[in-house]
């Protein structure tokens, strides 16, 4: 129940913390934003790969098909928001 | 000594996450913001390769590792170098269709691993196979309605969708329970995911394309809230952390979006606006007699006066992908001393910050790129005011007519501008599926054609003139 309560914690604070940055996002960065959270949201990749090395070939397969989906994720997240944000420019 | 230099990784890749999304507040510090969150992915890889689970995995895992981070590279790389900006809607509804399924499948392979789940462990399992399987289908079905490929445009509506629906959601959450009592039994686990994947599928069918943002929005929130659940079943604190940052966003994002278009987000889930909804205005009553139609050399002549000029960009603008031809027509307009900028309207588009993305790829100054409430005030002082592909945005029923289905949404106030030119192929109506005032307005002219010939015919005449 500890564990729960400090894993809860860190859930509800994290909350918080987002919600401060997130706020002063400018709409026009709004597509790179939902592009660039999608990208870390792939962190489920940590979860693919220990389910992959686990026990039993259900939990491999499974982790499998995460691991791929979740890669994905990742390199296509954070490229096309590299290859999005660097078209933001201003010239005087 | 190892576990804690992995914990200790994720805890700095953490922060490496949340410097780089606040690195997006800012154009100047996006992409250095990108760039730190890559890196902090990269050292979360690398710690949990280091973890003694995969590290004393066999060979055939190891190489099943290398071969899915391999695949999942090169479809990733390939998806994010073809991608047009003008599809980019579709591109994230697919990473958070892939976001969502990631962690359905991760719950479902600890579920498989572990014999005896605690009681944490089950629920969360639970809540990431029904989260992520609705956001894998759901995602899948705005996937396919933006790309135009079977499920129409439009908002649908079927018989007994909020019973059915209703239904659909109990009946998850008993097979959910059903999980918790018996949690070695896969079967369970796998008919709530395909429950929670019809439910996916039938909650977006709805929803039409110009409530899209909303949707998209909904749905990366949901990816994020999978990803946290799936933290509580490894009892894993980055996937927490990131999570939960994630489902704030896509939270913020809906909010801002509904807000934009003063309705509901129960009202936007529903589909409930459209060509059925509210009490028809006669179109043709409105326009008879009154709709001026315009050339592009009279438009000219009208810029060669003009001190200042506003381009409104619409979902339009996107379709017919005539950002560079309008990036041009700004161009030659700043060169003979007017002032041009651009009104961003928050729900242009089919996703939150559409419109900037294209006008950024066309090399627009972001400078240029105004938002709504930012650049309401200053219509009054502008000459032209020129709508490329917008229609529900700049109805001013929302402001005058309460009995309008659009009545309330803040709207660019283009019709207090001196001349209004709206680029449109006919007068057909927008999403919202009611006329527009605008388009009898006294001070509006209509240029009717496909956007991309329009701009460019506007081009000519400025030059030749």
């Amino acid at each position: 129940m500890d564990a729960f309560l400090a894993l809860l914690t860190i859930f509800m604070l994290a909350l918080f913390v987002g919600r401060e940055i997130i706020t002063k996002v400018p709409p026009l960065l709004h597509t790179p934003l939902m592009s660039g959270s999608n990208a870390i949201s792939g962190i489920t990749i940590v979860g693919a790969l220990l389910s992959v090395a686990a026990e039993g070939l259900v939990s491999t397969i499974l982790g499998f098909l995460a691991l791929v989906l979740a890669t994905i994720n990742v390199v296509a997240g954070f490229l096309v928001t590299h290859r999005m944000v660097g078209m933001f420019k201003k010239r005087d | 000594m190892n576990a804690v230099f992995i914990d200790l990784t994720y805890l700095f890749a953490s922060i490496l996450f949340i410097f780089g999304i606040k690195g997006l507040t800012h154009p100047r510090t996006a992409v250095r913001g990108n760039l730190l969150g890559a890196t902090g992915m990269l050292l979360a890889v690398v710690a949990t390769l280091a973890d003694r689970q995969v590290l004393g995995a066999g060979t055939q895992e190891l190489a099943l590792i290398l071969a899915g981070v391999l695949l999942g590279s090169v479809i990733g790389v390939t998806l994010a170098l073809k991608i047009q900006m003008t599809a980019m809607p579709q591109m994230v509804a697919l990473l958070n269709a892939f976001g969502g399924g990631a962690s359905a499948l991760i719950a479902g392979a600890v579920l498989a691993e572990v014999d005896d789940p605690t009681m944490q462990t089950a629920v969360a399992t639970v809540v990431s196979g029904i989260i992520g399987s609705v956001t894998f289908w759901g995602s899948l079905v705005a996937f396919d309605k933006l790309q135009g490929l079977m499920l129409p445009d439009h908002p649908v509506h079927f018989p007994a969708q909020q019973v059915g629906n209703g239904m659909l959601g109990v009946t998850a959450l008993g097979l959910g329970v059903w999980v918790l009592s018996d949690p070695s039994n896969l079967a369970a686990y796998g008919l709530l995911v395909a429950v929670a994947s019809v439910l996916g599928i039938l909650l977006t069918i709805p929803i039409g394309g110009a409530d899209m943002p909303v949707a998209i929005a909904v749905l990366n929130s949901y990816s994020g809230l999978a990803a946290a659940s799936t933290g509580f079943v490894l009892n894993n604190d980055i996937l927490i952390i990131t999570g939960s940052l994630v489902g704030a966003s896509g939270l913020i994002l809906t909010l801002i979006m509904c807000k934009a278009m003063n309705r509901s987000l129960m009202n936007v889930l529903m589909g409930a606006i459209g060509p059925d909804s509210g009490p028809a205005v006669d179109a043709d009553a409105m326009y008879a007699g009154r709709v001026k139609r315009t050339s592009a050399e009279e438009v000219a002549m009208l810029f060669d006066g003009a001190r200042r000029v506003v381009i409104v960009p619409g979902y339009g603008m996107a379709v017919a992908q005539a950002q560079h031809q309008v990036r041009d027509l700004a161009n030659l307009l700043q060169s003979r001393g007017t002032e041009v900028e651009f009104a961003i309207h928050p729900v242009a588009g089919r996703m939150p910050g559409h419109m900037n993305v294209l006008l950024a790829e066309a090399n627009v100054d972001y400078d240029k790129l105004r938002e709504m409430d930012d650049i309401n005030p200053s219509f009054e002082q502008t000459d032209v005011s020129l709508i490329i592909g917008a229609n529900d945005i700049v109805n001013p029923a929302a402001r005058t007519d309460p009995s309008s289905p659009i009545a309330g949404m803040p709207i660019l106030d283009v019709d207090k501008s001196r001349t209004v030119v709206v680029v449109k192929r006919s007068l057909s109506p927008g999403f919202a599926g009611i006329p527009n005032p605008l388009f009898a307005a006294d001070n509006t002219l209509m240029l009717f054609a496909d956007g991309k010939r329009a701009v460019l015919d506007l081009i000519t005449a400025i030059k030749e003139g």
